[in-house]
């Protein structure tokens, strides 16, 4: 059978989708034809034009430049939470499989307390309670899925502890440093790639929806949800001012589920948890 | 482990999730910004005098330390009383409550739907394995995945309100009404539904029980929906379960979306009108209903399987 040919075009539509989408952000400012936030009412809520390729949006800009430029704030913001929440996961978890006892204990209550919280709700409370803003966002975000991270690591290096190899190197005079560093960590690398392309995408999906709300990125950053969210009262008679951003962020986040899968099957590690936007 | 004493060991894991849900709701009231004395005094226009600030203060134990207030917080809120609301200065709970069923039914109907679309396409894919219909599937439930549920949201009122015509945009009221925000909601639930259906029902068709029932000369529709489904189906509905916990978070984007007057939207009023109390007792509220969920879908997949309970590391 193709079993071993899928994840390479996986891996490949992966690749391509989100590198372009990596390359024309960052080649934004010199990509776009105009200003993201430049208005214009003489021109506004046009369709596609030479002027302007892909249209203009209710207070006339260009839908192009603001779609090129969309994608900078959600990408970066997604990519910083989720790298502190594996971090900080990660950390919690290696401390509690490693040390096992009262910090076990500890930090697994710890962890299950803010696994038994409702996420989504929580970070539109957290987010409407603090305020729309990057740091606030930041925290909705790692609040609700260190703990994630911290389970999947934590039983990884329960595991790891115990092989026999550890107990060969430990007896070979190794220290907790260097078995640690040395040995558990590039074994766990496998589990957490996935974890991290899964949860990019988690991450992208909860920026953007909490964004369409009004809860986070917010105007005059030019983005994705922020677009669809400008759009509201006008998307009826100008489906394009929805249709162009969402395109955007859907294929963003095919990307980061493609590559996800492909990892997942590549490297034969299985989580499954459910999505709730 | 017998019946009692596991329960009793979820029922006591599930304490700290319980401290952990009222301090969120407690601390969010803390973190607000804004004296909530003065906030509530001054809804309107009118501007209070400090003294008058201070008095309510006293009044609402808003000068005692802040483990005090907590405490009395959740004896409060132990006996129904969740605050009054800054807006319609009316008791929270009472708020709540009467708009708790636009959102359950908005659950229900999407618990449905997912749980209908999961079965389906997790059994068509695994009877059609290998060949056009598992690679549709699969291709499918990917695309689904992927979808925002905003984006979905409006592409649906585009396409079957606007342009077909065939459905109403918004508000409550029958079925009708219902069937676009249900679909929105479920699309990703059933996506992940039919995915690991697929993949338990593989499992299962790989144990000897089906290779004898396969030997036997059924067809290979029967062998999947008669004797494979039953067993597979167990990890699904626990998944499907918990879900049902989430869509009250997710519910916040459909609600708004399509102006459906349930305990999502009712957040949003109150994050729009800084109105603290109702949005604690909302987080409070989808808590607890999330930790009431997730322990019947523990008991529930225990009666339906023993090896959750015999392989029982609840991690």
């Amino acid at each position: 059978m193709n079993r071993k040919k899928k994840p390479d075009l996986q891996l490949a539509a992966a690749a391509v989708l989100l590198g372009s989408i990596l390359v024309l952000s960052l080649l934004a400012p010199w990509l776009a034809p105009w200003d993201p936030n430049a208005t214009d009412m003489q021109v506004r809520l046009q369709g596609p034009s030479p002027d302007h390729p892909l249209g203009t949006d209710a207070l006339g800009r260009d839908l192009l430049s603001r779609a090129l430029w969309g994608g900078r704030a959600s990408i970066l913001l997604a990519l910083g939470a989720t790298l502190l929440s594996m971090s900080l996961g990660g950390l919690a978890g290696l401390a509690a499989g490693w040390f096992g006892g009262p910090v076990d204990w500890c930090l697994t209550v710890l962890s299950n307390i803010f696994q038994g919280l409702p996420g989504t709700c929580l970070m539109v409370a957290i987010a409407g309670t603090l305020g729309p803003g990057v740091r606030n966002l930041l925290l909705a975000l790692v609040l609700t899925s260190w703990a994630g991270f911290s389970r999947v690591v934590r039983t990884e290096t329960l595991r790891i502890r115990e092989e026999a190899y550890m107990e060969g190197l430990r007896s070979l005079g190794a220290g907790p440093l260097r078995l640690i560093l040395g040995h558990a960590l590039p074994q766990l690398a496998a589990g957490l790639a996935v974890l991290f392309a899964t949860r990019a995408g988690r991450c992208v999906l909860s920026i953007a929806s909490l964004s369409y709300l009004g809860l986070g990125i917010s105007p005059p950053t030019p983005d994705w949800s922020v677009m669809i969210r400008d759009a509201r009262l006008n998307y009826r008679s100008a489906p394009h001012l929805i249709l162009v951003p969402g395109l955007c962020i859907f294929l963003l986040l095919l990307g980061l589920n493609l590559l996800g899968d492909a990892l997942r099957e590549r490297l034969d590690v299985r989580t499954g948890e459910a999505r709730e936007w | 482990m017998t019946m009692g004493r596991y329960l009793l060991h979820k029922l006591l894991s599930l304490l700290p999730v319980l401290l952990g849900i009222t301090l969120a709701a407690f601390t969010l009231g803390v973190l607000s910004p804004g004296d909530p004395a003065e906030l509530a005094l001054s809804q309107g226009g009118y501007e209070p005098t400090a003294e008058q600030v201070a008095e309510l203060e006293r009044q609402l134990g808003l000068d005692a330390p802040y483990p005090v207030q907590y405490l009395r917080w959740v004896g409060r809120a132990l006996s129904g009383d969740l605050g009054t609301s800054y807006r319609s200065r009316r008791p929270v709970a009472e708020e709540l409550l009467r708009r708790l069923p636009v959102t359950l039914e908005l659950a229900a109907w999407s618990i449905t739907l997912a749980c209908a679309l999961g079965l389906f396409l997790g059994c068509a894919a695994v009877i059609g394995r290998g060949r056009w219909p598992d690679l549709l599937i699969q291709a499918l439930t990917g695309l689904q995945l992927s979808f925002p549920a905003f984006w979905l949201g409006l592409l649906l009122i585009l396409l079957f309100a606007e342009t077909l015509g065939w459905l109403p945009t918004s508000g409550t009221g029958g079925a009708g009404h219902m069937l676009l925000p249900a679909v929105t909601l479920s699309s990703a639930t059933a996506a992940t539904a039919a995915r690991l259906l697929r993949s338990t029902l593989l499992g299962e068709l790989g144990k000897p029980y089906c290779t004898a029932a396969a030997a036997r000369g059924i067809t290979p529709a029967r062998l999947v929906v008669r004797n494979a489904l039953p067993n597979a189906a167990v990890p699904v509905a626990a998944l499907l379960g918990n879900s049902l916990g989430g869509m009250l978070g997710g519910s916040v984007i459909v609600e708004s979306i399509f102006a459906l007057p349930g305990i999502g939207s009712y957040a949003l009023e109150a994050i729009g009108g800084r109105d603290y109390p109702a949005l604690q007792g909302y987080v409070l509220l989808t808590g607890l209903i999330y930790v009431g969920v997730t322990l019947l879908v523990d008991v529930v997949s225990m009666l339906l399987d023993p090896r959750v309970r015999l392989g029982g590391k609840h991690l």
